[in-house]
C-alpha cells in the first residue's frame, strides 16, 4: 500500500489533470492563437509580461502549472505507452523516462522562476 | 410468402478436433421478438445439436449468457435480432477469456480473483442473534446499492483492454464488489481489502477506459467504483505518509 | 484439454470507436506536456532579456507553431471536456440525504472553467 509510490503519481496526475483542464485552454488561446493573430499586442510587450510574471504569486502559479502539467503527462503517457506497446506499466525504462523528464522540468521551472 | 430469415455466424471450437476457432454460418428464422439466445436455441434444437453455449434465466439476471455480438459484449438474452436485422449477426465467445468449447469460456481466472477481495460483510465483532437484525437508512443503502447489482456476467472483463493486456489485474467486477462491501455500513473490512484493491493488481492498473461501465447490463458502473477507490486509496497514502503515527 | 487462448491484437485500440477515442484522450496529455515546455522556455527567455523574449514571440507566431497551437488547443479542449465528463465518477456528492446528480457536478465544472478563463484573460490582456 504505502510501499508503492503509485498513489502519489496518480494523485499528481489527477491534480494536474484538473488544473490543466481549467487553465490550459485559455493559456493556449491567448498565448498561442491570440499572440499570432495580433490580439492586444501591448499586453505581450516585454515590460508588461516581465512585470506580470515577476510577481511572487505569478511565479508560484507558473511553477505549479508547469510542474503539474508535466507530472500529469508523465503518468498518463507512461500507461499509454504501456498499453500501446504491450509492456507492463511497471517496466522501469518507461517509468524512469516519463517521471524523470517531469521531475527535470519541475526542477528547471523552479530554477528559472526563482532566477527570473 | 416465405418467412424472413437472417444469418447467424457463430465461432466454433471443438477441443481436440479443431486447430483454431472458425466461423460457422446458420440460416435462422427472423422473428422480431427473438433475442440472440432464441436464435442459438433454434440452432441447437433444429440445425446443429453440437453447438455449446451457456444460458439460464433468459431474462438478464443470472449472468450466464455473456457473448460477443458483432464485436460488443452482450447478454445473448438481451440482444434482440431486430437490432441487427437484416445484417448477419456474429456471435463469438466473450473476449479476453480462454475458450473451452464453442461459446463456452473458462471463467477460472475470475472465480479465483473474486474471493481475494473478500466480498462479504467483515465485522470486528460478531453480533449475537439476540441483538436482532442490522438496520440501514435509505441513504446507507443508497451508498452501495448500485455496486451490489453485479450479476457476475463478466461483460466488463470482455470490454476491458487492461484485463486483456495485464493478466494479474483483478478486473472491474471484482473491484466494484470490493467497493460494494467497503461502502456498506455493516462492514468493517475496508483495510483488509486494501492489499488487493490498492495493490499491484488493483485499482492502479485501471486507466479509466470506461468501457466496463458501458458494457454492464445492470448499470453497476464499475469504472465509478474504481475511481472512487483510487481517490480513497490515494488519500489513505497521503495520510499514512504525513501522519504515520495516526490510527491505522 | 487446455482451453484455447486468444491473445489481444497488437493494435487493439485501432478500428474500435470507444478504444480509439480513449487513446486520443490519453494522447492529449502530450500536448499538455508540450505546452508546459513552451511555458518553461518562455520564463527562461524573459530572464534572458528583451531580444531573447521577442525572438521567442516570433518563433511562437511562426506558421508551424500556429499549427501546433491549433492542434494543442483542440487537444486541451478534448482533455477538459472528457475530464469534466468523468468528474462525477470519482466522487459521490451528498447534500443532506440526496445524491447530487452527475450533470450538476459537470455543470459546476463548466461554470468554474468559464469564470477562471475570463479572469485569466483579463489579468493577461488588460495591458
Amino acid at each position: 500500500m504505502h510501499r508503492s509510490v503509485e498513489p502519489l503519481w496518480w494523485l499528481l496526475f489527477a491534480i494536474g489533470g484538473t488544473l490543466t483542464a481549467f487553465l490550459t485552454p485559455i493559456h493556449i488561446l491567448i498565448g498561442g492563437i491570440g499572440l499570432a493573430a495580433g490580439w492586444a499586442r501591448d499586453a505581450f510587450a516585454y515590460d508588461h509580461i516581465r512585470a506580470l510574471v515577476s510577481h511572487p504569486l505569478a511565479r508560484l502559479y507558473l511553477f505549479v502549472l508547469i510542474s503539474l502539467s508535466l507530472l500529469h503527462w508523465a503518468h498518463r503517457f507512461r500507461y499509454t505507452l504501456a498499453e500501446a506497446l504491450h509492456v507492463k506499466p511497471s517496466w522501469l525504462p518507461v517509468s524512469l523516462a516519463c517521471y524523470g523528464a517531469a521531475v527535470l522540468g519541475t526542477i528547471l521551472a523552479a530554477v528559472f522562476l526563482i532566477r527570473l | 410468402m416465405a418467412s424472413p430469415t437472417m444469418t447467424l455466424e457463430v465461432l466454433r471450437y471443438r477441443p481436440g478436433q479443431d486447430h483454431a476457432p472458425e466461423f460457422q454460418s446458420y440460416s435462422i428464422p427472423y422473428r422480431d421478438d427473438w433475442v440472440v439466445l432464441d436464435a442459438l436455441n433454434y440452432v441447437k434444437d433444429e440445425l446443429d445439436g453440437t453447438l455449446s453455449y451457456r444460458w439460464s434465466c433468459r431474462m438478464g439476471v443470472c449472468g450466464s449468457c455473456g457473448v460477443m455480438i458483432n464485436g460488443t459484449p452482450r447478454l445473448s438474452c438481451a440482444a434482440f435480432l431486430k437490432e441487427y436485422y437484416p445484417r448477419p449477426v456474429r456471435v463469438e465467445p466473450l473476449n479476453h477469456f480462454p475458450i473451452e468449447r464453442d461459446l463456452v469460456i473458462s471463467m477460472n481466472d475470475f472465480m479465483q480473483k473474486l474471493p481475494t477481495v473478500k466480498p462479504w460483510i467483515i465485522r470486528e465483532d460478531a453480533r449475537p442473534l439476540t441483538e436482532g437484525e442490522f438496520r440501514q437508512t435509505p441513504a446507507q443503502l443508497d451508498a452501495y446499492k448500485q455496486f451490489s447489482m453485479c450479476i457476475n456476467c463478466m461483460l466488463c472483463y470482455a470490454a476491458c483492454p487492461v484485463y486483456a493486456l495485464e493478466p494479474r489485474f483483478v478486473g472491474p467486477a471484482v473491484l466494484a464488489l470490493a467497493a460494494r462491501y467497503n461502502l456498506d455500513s455493516r462492514d468493517h473490512g475496508r483495510t483488509s481489502r486494501q492489499d488487493i484493491v490498492a495493490g499491484p493488481e488493483g485499482v492502479w492498473e485501471c486507466t479509466l477506459v470506461g468501457e466496463c461501465s458501458t458494457a454492464c447490463p445492470k448499470g453497476v458502473d464499475p469504472a465509478g467504483a474504481i475511481q472512487q477507490m483510487k481517490l480513497a486509496s490515494a488519500l489513505d497514502w497521503v495520510r499514512n505518509v504525513v501522519l504515520p503515527w495516526g490510527k491505522r | 484439454m487446455t482451453p484455447y487462448h486468444r491473445p489481444p491484437r497488437f493494435n487493439w485500440w485501432w478500428g474500435h470507436r470507444a478504444y480509439s477515442l480513449f487513446m486520443l484522450r490519453e494522447l492529449t496529455s502530450v500536448f499538455i506536456g508540450a505546452y508546459a515546455v513552451l511555458l518553461l522556455v518562455l520564463v527562461r527567455r524573459l530572464a534572458q532579456g528583451r531580444d531573447a523574449y521577442e525572438g521567442y514571440l516570433q518563433f511562437l507566431s511562426s506558421p508551424w507553431m500556429v499549427v501546433f497551437h491549433v492542434a494543442a488547443l483542440a487537444a486541451a479542449l478534448y482533455h477538459s471536456i472528457t475530464w469534466f465528463g468523468l468528474a462525477p465518477k470519482a466522487m459521490t456528492v451528498r447534500l443532506g440525504d440526496r445524491r447530487v446528480p452527475g450533470v450538476v457536478i459537470v455543470g459546476a465544472n463548466y461554470a468554474a472553467w468559464i469564470v477562471i478563463s475570463v479572469i485569466l484573460a483579463w489579468i493577461v490582456l488588460r495591458g
